[in-house]
């Protein structure tokens, strides 16, 4: 299973090289957002006691490698569309290796994608304050969950096999939901409804442990009140284990019907 | 139906249903393929050959019926009868980005030939599908029959001992077909079992060793190409003579040999007879126009086309262009609603 899901992602890899529209969603669009958030808010938003720079970017991280998701659905629909599953439902190869092949190397882009952010936030000056090794402990919190989050769109895509359609649903849904959390602002200066589904959106739980890891929290910020952001870690892991313990499952089924139609 | 039973059956498919929502795609297919033959799957678009295909290999579950390939259950054993197949879907599956040599390399790697083997064998088929120029170059510069050719070259990869072509020349200008045509009877000749699906007439014709035709999802008539033909009937003679004035004689002898009434075009200087009993009497029809010294143009033994089959048998015509209507019209959507 795991050598055929290894030609499927090295296939996938060699879209990096070819693709300039993957190369830029990748690589280019990361320095875009870490430099736009930085400079246009980054400026003019004050946080007492720290700066809003780097309180920002474990937001950006998120959100980012999020999105980076839509990849997975994308791939998958447009590998239908084209009859390309078709065949390798017709080869003698292990029937999950696409999809772990395809999540397997959406988790390489976000790599990539984490690796450039992370080289431009330190450019901009943002900086890891704690350790090294709770620095990488928060990368790989974010990898992690970027890459449960893939298995959803990987159903989403197996679902509706359009990519314009996967396009739009994804900018409907993961926009509002990496916005509607405490990314960008910290979720206390949410008005009410807004508030309560930030503190309980596992995008913010992701956010305020990435933030803690790295030390990204001004001093003097008031401890959150809501218990997912009290337990960020343990939160996203829970949310991390749901998606993937449905989503996964959910996608294979699917998987197994999946013909190209008309 | 002789005593086929008695010979080996590669492909062997029995009360085959599939429906999607209403429509009924499958209607009760039984099908069965000898070892070695290539058996053609002809009716037009939307007739079922894309479903009939796609469940023998495993793609797709039918509501009911069951089928073995290459002596596994299809519904049971789909793994051992992925092992066995190739398939070339009406879609080039090819990946746009990869190269030729990549996408078969990779095709080689799923069926597990391993590292080597997987690119000796790439090299090999870039070579027999004339592609090795082509090879190192990304599928999406290739002409349509080139990425045919890679994905035929694709369902080769493990030189399955069946192999499931639906749709192979559509969509093809004439001369990509006829190359097309040329490396599958290349492959046939390699003893490999084919079940090609198809809305081209001839091709059916000039391919396969027995068709199938069906239409909405059943099958209405099965045999050799001949066996078809002389199901229709019809066979006929059309003399053209030198001149005008041998025509009376001519008629007079064609009178003779013919089973019904005989049509004389003048203008052309064209006669045309029906008669059963084929080639024999046309040797004995040109002989008497010989004695009676008439000078002739041109002579032929006409058999119906596989159209007329078609038309005979379903009261439309084979439509190859696709036209939709023809599906979307009243009469046959009330057939297909009441099956």
């Amino acid at each position: 299973m795991f050598a055929d899901a290894a030609v499927i992602a090295k296939r996938n890899m060699i879209r990096l090289k070819r693709v300039p529209e993957i190369l830029v969603f990748v690589i280019l669009s990361p320095i875009m957002f870490v430099l736009l958030f930085a400079y246009v808010f980054g400026g003019s938003i004050n946080i007492p006691g720290g700066s809003y720079r780097e309180f920002l970017i474990a937001g950006i991280f998120a959100q980012t490698v999020v999105f980076g998701s839509t990849f997975t659905g994308v791939g998958i629909a447009e590998d239908i569309q084209k009859g390309i599953i078709d065949r390798f439902r017709s080869l003698p190869m292990s029937q999950a290796a696409v999809l772990i092949g395809r999540t397997a190397s959406d988790l390489v882009y976000n790599v990539l994608t984490l690796l450039i952010m992370g080289l431009t936030g330190l450019v901009v000056g943002w900086r890891i304050n704690s350790s090294l090794w709770e620095g990488m402990v928060g990368f790989g919190l974010l990898l992690a969950f970027a890459y449960t989050f893939s298995w959803v769109m990987a159903y989403v895509g197996l679902l509706v096999p359009s990519v314009e359609v996967i396009n739009n649903a994804s900018f409907m849904v993961i926009f509002p939901v990496t916005f509607i959390a405490n990314t960008f602002v910290p979720s206390e200066n949410l008005p009410g409804v807004l508030r309560a589904f930030a503190e309980w959106n596992p995008i913010s739980a992701l956010t305020q442990a990435v933030r803690e890891l790295f030390g990204n929290i001004p001093p003097g910020t008031p401890d959150p009140t809501a218990w997912p952001l009290q337990n960020p870690v343990i939160y996203t892991l829970i949310w991390g284990v749901l998606i993937i313990g449905v989503f996964a499952p959910l996608a294979n089924l699917r998987y197994q019907k999946a013909v190209k139609q008309g | 139906m002789e005593d086929r039973r008695a010979v080996n059956n590669v492909i062997e498919a029995s009360g085959l249903v599939k429906k999607y929502g209403d429509v009924v795609a499958l209607d009760g297919l039984d099908l069965s393929v000898e070892e070695g033959s290539v058996y053609g799957l002809l009716g037009p678009n939307g007739a079922g050959k894309t479903t009939a295909v796609s469940i023998l290999a495993t793609l797709l579950v039918p509501d009911s019926g069951s089928a073995r390939v290459a002596g596994a259950d299809v519904l049971n054993e789909p793994a051992l009868v992925r092992e066995r197949i190739g398939l070339s879907g009406q879609y080039a599956a090819l990946d746009e980005h990869l190269t030729g040599f990549e996408n078969l390399d990779m095709i080689g790697r799923l069926y597990r030939l391993g590292r080597s083997k997987s690119r000796t064998r790439a090299r090999e088929l870039l070579e027999v599908f004339d592609l090795t120029d082509a090879g190192n170059r990304p599928v999406k510069t290739y002409s349509g029959g080139m990425r045919r050719r890679l994905d035929l070259a694709g369902a080769l990869v493990a030189s399955p001992p069946v192999l499931f072509l639906d749709e192979p020349t559509t969509g093809l200008d004439p001369r990509s077909r006829l190359d097309l045509w040329g490396v599958i009877r290349e492959l046939v000749a390699r003893g490999s079992t084919l079940l090609l699906t198809t809305q081209y007439l001839e091709e059916a014709d000039h391919l396969a060793d027995r068709i199938m035709v069906i239409d909405q999802g059943r099958d209405i008539a099965e045999g050799t190409p001949d066996d078809l033909k002389t199901l229709v009937g019809g066979e006929r003679i059309e003399v053209i003579v030198q001149s005008s004035s041998d025509l009376p004689r001519a008629e007079e002898v064609m009178q003779r040999f013919a089973v019904g009434e005989l049509a004389c075009e003048a203008r052309n200087r064209k006669i045309t007879a029906p008669i059963s009993g084929g080639a024999a009497v046309l040797t004995e029809a040109l002989r008497a126009l010989d004695a009676e010294a008439v000078d002739i143009l041109d002579v032929g033994l006409r058999r119906p086309t596989l159209n007329d089959v078609f038309l005979t048998l379903t009261g439309h015509a084979a439509d190859p262009n696709g036209n939709q209507p023809k599906s979307e019209d009243p009469s046959s959507s009330r057939r297909r609603a009441r099956s």
